[in-house]
């Protein structure tokens, strides 16, 4: 008999159909992932299964926990499930605990609302998971609190909570999307241990098909709330039946063919350069600290060249891009862009600014919900000195508007009628507009779906070979800035650590940190579904 | 804890210092010639001299500034012209009567409060919810003093359960001085209530919608237990902003209400000097009255870093 | 458009209605003494009655509405107008000493509650209408002060706002551009929300003879006079208290109205 089986799960939240006839099976000591783009349901089956969906909610089918209907099992039942038989973590682990009890606390609770020990039983248990999880007492106390951790901390505390009472069944949503590449690494390992280790079966949540090649024994691949495709991972990687899974697996991998970057002439030079940051005063009369986010960064970036900057979060790169934006001035050292210095004196220079523009990374929030698009496309025309009007402004727009692939008569529209993907494009197009010599793309695809952003890289290798585009790509996904750019540069810690060409660097990186990074990437296995 | 404390209580030095300053530009320095204004513009030349020298107002305005402030330290509040008593005196009297009203009518509208934000929050939606809501909207709508003459008709003509008025004193016994700020204390607590009923309410929806308090869901916690256990102590926060402010307004609201009940509290007094010009009463009583709000709004903010751990360990 | 909304908005109007067609006309003069008719309960020649000097109570109200529409309305005028651009520029410039500045301010005067204010000023200055309108009006400042900086703030935050730095705009053009509008919505319902408390201060402080004086006819004063007489005439106190009430609850509903209007993203509570 299997630990889980959901039996034609249909769900719908308010007349709106959210899953439809949804199967699956878990066994123990099983890893089974399902994986999709967002609006696929996959959340939503979890949820289903711990019975923690949103008011409005109407389910029908069979979820069977070990042979028992839990579908229908009243609340209070429910509680006593939770917890206990079932585990479950869930994607943002700085919100995910109580900010103001203490993370003891915070995994004895588990422990002490079923019941099941006496509190000092409890509080034993409490440092043994804890400890299991990679947080020994001894280094990290029970009397902690939740900011005191970072994040990937923090999701080994949710973890502990999770499994201390050692559930049949796991269930993780996202565990490590918000989490850096090496971190996610370790997170993963966890997890994977505790499987083997306490015999659990594991339902894992996850858009990241590398991840799901890697971890799991099983894989489910839904869309639009059915599932489309359901096998076991080798069988599944080595033949896939459904089309949606090939496109899936194909856009993951996806790779671009860069027109020949010109002879190397140098665009923009980074010399030596500092950034500072004053931290908070700690003791009333003594000096505040500093806390060095750029650390004598130097590199050249030569025209018609398209440069990938990688690091994890916290290692300075996006302090590097707004100094060079001319939006941070810096302590030391030079930008300078064709020759001239971005900053003259305390000021970044106006006429240099211009030359530079920039595709942020959520789509949501680059635009001012309340204007049109033809004035958020326009809004770099402040650097110009005599902008272009009338006609002559209604065609620049339309031209970028087509370039990167809308229609001229969506000028007129609000932004909030736009998808991610396309918010995404009129942001290219806002940073194309003025034809700067220089973009900076700042993690501008990573919070695209897959296939999405896989059409965007397309459009990137277009407009490059159309428009000539000097780019600085700066990323956290190493998958992207692979294909997306001819030399890369590594980043730790405010310091450059290694920089080359983007074939050399991933096949055979130098320094150990690069090691350590590419090796914590997981990687999507040959499928033979890659498009020739 | 102690970096935190110490900021708060250097921050509330500054505040009083700087409004004792604007209190004393207002009252000493705006009317142009105090005395003058007092004594009006029938005044005696030689009436004026003395009230000049009185006030001292041949010193300079930063010496006239620093002896009335270190006066103050030392509970020394000066004179009052029109009745030629030490203002200390007066108002220690008076004091005792709108402090406690104040407190007493914080007391009872967080006591009622509090439970009933809770109360609608648990069962939003439902029939108890929205009659909370309504009771609250019609609460936030009525002036104190206007309830307080509803309750007087209703409670001490009518039912005869409380006096019209008056205060019968503490020494007579804690009893029977609550007795008379009791009728008081609702009129200004009620309204207050309602107010601080919403945001109670409206600060453990919100909470609601965090992710902790799904994680405490999915650690097998009921509805209740989460609301309870994790909710409660989050939704303080922005609630005891709300109490914070809230007394500055019953502080207000008490002098109103005085008049209602014929009180002998500061309320009397300060309008009676109003009227009658005197300016270092009037002076005095306001100093008084800012000083217990930036003093409760001090310990306001040392109660948020009781609640929230989060503070005691930045500055 | 909920219920709230056109019920607030209604009771609203009504009041503000009577108010203006006051100055063509009242069933009454509203000053006239008419001692035989005194101390009349609502009837069909005096809708509302009469007081104890004989005065319609129907022309009174009608006229002193003006008088807290007027006080209430100026004061949040004041607010808005000094404390937006303050809330603005903290906000703009974080952390700076204009920031500490502006916020040092905010809870200085979040020290004087209004009737405090009015005492001082009434001392110094004399009784009268002004002196509500700007003691009224100093504590509204901080009130949209910290509105507008909170709300400012996490708007900073997004990107949006990073576009238009790289657009080459400063802070002020930014702020008017990207910041004001974006926070106009619910500056006009905190306005609609101290239009209301505004209502309730004023009638306190003529309550206690420190807002409108006679022969200005105010509600609050109306409470003062009946106060004697509220055993053997209730209608004097009932009167302009529900007068109060109706006003400040029309103003809370179309508040809550408008707040659900114009930010119709409903939070959705996850189980």
């Amino acid at each position: 008999m299997s630990l889980l089986q959901i039996t034609d799960l249909s769900l719908s939240i308010h007349a709106y159909d959210i899953l439809k006839r949804v199967s699956l099976t878990i066994d123990a000591g099983e890893i089974v992932a399902v994986t999709g783009e967002s609006g696929s349901g996959k959340s939503m089956t979890a949820l289903a299964v711990m019975q923690l969906l949103p008011g409005g909610a109407r389910a029908s089918g069979s979820i069977r926990l070990d042979g028992q209907e839990i579908l229908t099992l009243p609340e209070a039942e429910m509680c006593a499930l939770r917890g206990a038989a079932v585990g479950m973590v869930f994607q943002e682990p700085m919100t995910a605990l109580n900010p103001v009890k203490t993370i003891g606390d915070q995994v004895m609770e588990t422990i002490l609302i079923h019941k099941a020990m006496t509190p000092i039983r409890a509080e034993e248990r409490a440092r043994e998971v804890l400890t299991r999880v990679g947080l020994p007492p001894d280094r990290f106390p029970l009397s902690r609190y939740p900011h005191e951790l970072s994040g990937g901390q923090r999701q080994r505390v949710v973890i502990a909570m999770a499994i201390a009472l050692r559930p049949k069944l796991l269930i993780a949503d996202e565990p490590t999307t918000a989490l850096d590449v090496t971190t996610q690494a370790q997170i993963l390992d966890l997890l994977k241990g505790l499987v083997q280790e306490y015999g659990m079966g594991m339902l894992m949540i996850t858009h990241d098909l590398a991840v799901v090649a890697d971890m799991a024994d099983h894989i489910t691949v839904m869309r639009h709330g059915e599932v489309v495709e359901a096998a076991p991972t080798q069988r599944l990687l080595t033949g896939m039946s459904h089309p949606y899974t090939k496109m899936l697996f194909a856009a993951s991998d996806h790779r671009v063919t860069l027109p020949a970057p010109p002879p190397p002439a140098p665009l923009l030079e980074v010399s030596e350069v500092v950034r500072d940051y004053a931290l908070p005063r700690t003791r009333l009369f003594a000096h505040p600290g500093h806390h060095r986010a750029v650390d004598h960064v130097s590199f050249a970036l030569n025209r018609g060249e398209r440069l990938g900057l990688v690091g994890e979060s916290g290692c300075g790169k996006s302090t590097l891009t707004r100094a060079i934006l001319g939006l941070e001035p810096v302590q030391g050292g030079e930008i300078r862009l064709a020759g001239q210095p971005v900053y003259d004196g305390k000021r970044a220079n106006p006429e240099i600014r211009r030359r530079m523009q920039v595709v942020f990374q959520d789509p949501y929030g680059s635009f001012n919900p309340r204007h049109r698009v033809d004035r958020l496309v326009t809004e770099p025309f402040h650097l110009l000195d005599a902008p272009p009007t009338g006609s002559d402004r209604s065609d620049r727009i339309a031209e970028m508007l087509t370039a990167v692939g809308l229609s001229p008569d969506d000028a007129g529209k609000y932004i909030h009628e736009f998808s991610g993907g396309q918010r995404q494009r009129i942001a290219i197009a806002r940073a194309l507009i003025i034809r700067p010599q220089l973009i900076l793309f700042d993690e501008a695809v990573s919070a695209l779906d897959v296939s999405v952003r896989a059409q965007i890289l397309d459009l990137l290798a277009q407009l490059c070979s159309e428009y000539d585009l000097t780019y600085l790509f700066i990323s956290h996904d190493l998958s992207v800035v692979r294909t997306i750019t001819d030399r890369v540069l590594v980043m730790q810690s405010g310091r450059i650590v290694e920089q080359g060409e983007t074939a050399q660097v991933f096949s055979d990186p130098a320094h150990p940190y690069t090691r350590a990074l590419i090796a914590a990437a997981p990687r999507l296995p040959e499928t033979g579904a890659r498009r020739a | 804890m102690l970096r935190y404390s110490l900021k708060r209580a250097l921050s509330l030095a500054i505040s009083l210092a700087v409004a004792s300053l604007v209190i004393f530009a207002v009252i000493e320095i705006a009317p142009g010639d105090p005395a003058s204004f007092m004594l009006g513009v029938n005044a005696q030349p030689d009436t004026l001299a003395a009230l000049r020298t009185e006030l001292g107002l041949d010193q300079s305005k930063a010496e006239r500034y620093v002896s009335w402030v270190t006066g103050m330290l030392r509970g020394d509040f000066g004179t009052s012209y029109t009745y030629r008593t030490p203002v200390s005196q007066m108002i220690a009297d008076r004091l005792w009567v709108s402090l406690p009203l104040a407190l007493y009518a914080l007391a009872l509208s967080t006591a009622i409060a509090l439970p009933a934000g809770i109360y609608a929050a648990a069962r939003r939606g439902k029939p108890g919810d929205l009659a909370v809501m309504g009771a609250t909207q019609l609460g936030v709508a009525v002036p104190n003093f206007w309830f307080a003459m509803m309750l007087v008709l209703i409670f001490a003509i009518n039912l005869r359960w409380f006096n019209a008025g008056g205060f019968a004193g503490w020494d007579k016994g804690l009893t029977a001085g609550l007795h008379s700020l009791t009728l008081p204390a609702i009129a200004l607590a009620l309204p207050q209530a309602a107010i601080l009923a919403r945001v109670m309410r409206s600060a453990l929806l919100d909470i609601l919608g965090e992710d902790f308090m799904r994680t405490a869901r999915a650690k097998g916690l009921t509805r209740r237990q989460a609301l309870w256990r994790h909710g409660l102590r989050n939704a303080l926060i922005p609630v005891l902003t709300i109490i914070g402010l809230q007394f500055s307004f019953l502080l207000a609201g008490s002098i109103i209400i005085e008049q209602v009940f014929y009180l002998p509290g500061l309320g009397r007094l300060v309008f009676q000097a109003i009227s009658a010009r005197d300016l270092i009463v009037v002076e005095s009583v306001v100093m008084l009255l800012v000083f217990a709000v930036i003093v409760v709004n001090f310990l306001v903010d040392l109660a948020y870093a009781l609640v929230d751990p989060r503070l005691r360990t930045r500055t | 458009m909920s219920r709230n909304l056109i019920l607030g908005a209604g009771l609203s109007s009504l009041v503000v209605l009577a108010a203006l067609i006051s100055f063509i006309w009242t069933p009454y003069d509203h000053a006239a003494l008419n001692i035989p008719a005194k101390l009349q309960t609502p009837n069909a020649r005096h809708w509302f009655g009469t007081d104890h000097f004989g005065r319609d109570m129907f022309s009174m109200i009608m006229v002193g509405a003006r008088t807290s529409i007027a006080v209430a309305l100026l004061a949040v005028g004041i607010g808005m107008s000094l404390g937006v651009p303050l809330g603005l520029a903290a906000a703009a410039r974080k952390g700076s000493w204009l920031d500490e500045l502006i916020m040092r301010g905010n809870d200085l005067v979040f020290a004087f509650p209004s009737l405090v204010i009015a005492i001082l000023i009434t001392a110094v200055f004399g009784a009268g209408a002004v002196n509500a309108i700007i003691a009224i009006g100093i504590f509204n400042i901080p009130v949209f002060a910290r509105i507008t900086r909170g709300a400012a703030l996490s708007l900073w935050e997004r990107e949006f706002i990073l576009a238009a730095r790289v657009a080459g705009k400063g802070a002020a053009r930014i702020s008017a551009e990207h910041i004001l509008p974006n926070v106009a919505n619910l500056l006009i319902v905190q306005g609609t929300i101290q239009f209301s408390l505004g209502i309730l201060a004023e009638a306190g402080l003529s309550y206690v003879g420190l807002g409108a004086q006679p022969p200005t006819p105010s509600w609050g004063r109306m409470l003062a006079d009946a106060q004697t007489m509220v055993s053997f005439a209730p209608h004097l106190a009932l009167i302009p208290g529900l007068a109060i009430i109706l006003t400040v609850l029309g103003l809370n509903l179309m508040g809550d109205g408008l707040r659900d209007w114009l930010d119709p993203r409903l939070r959705v509570a996850r189980t």
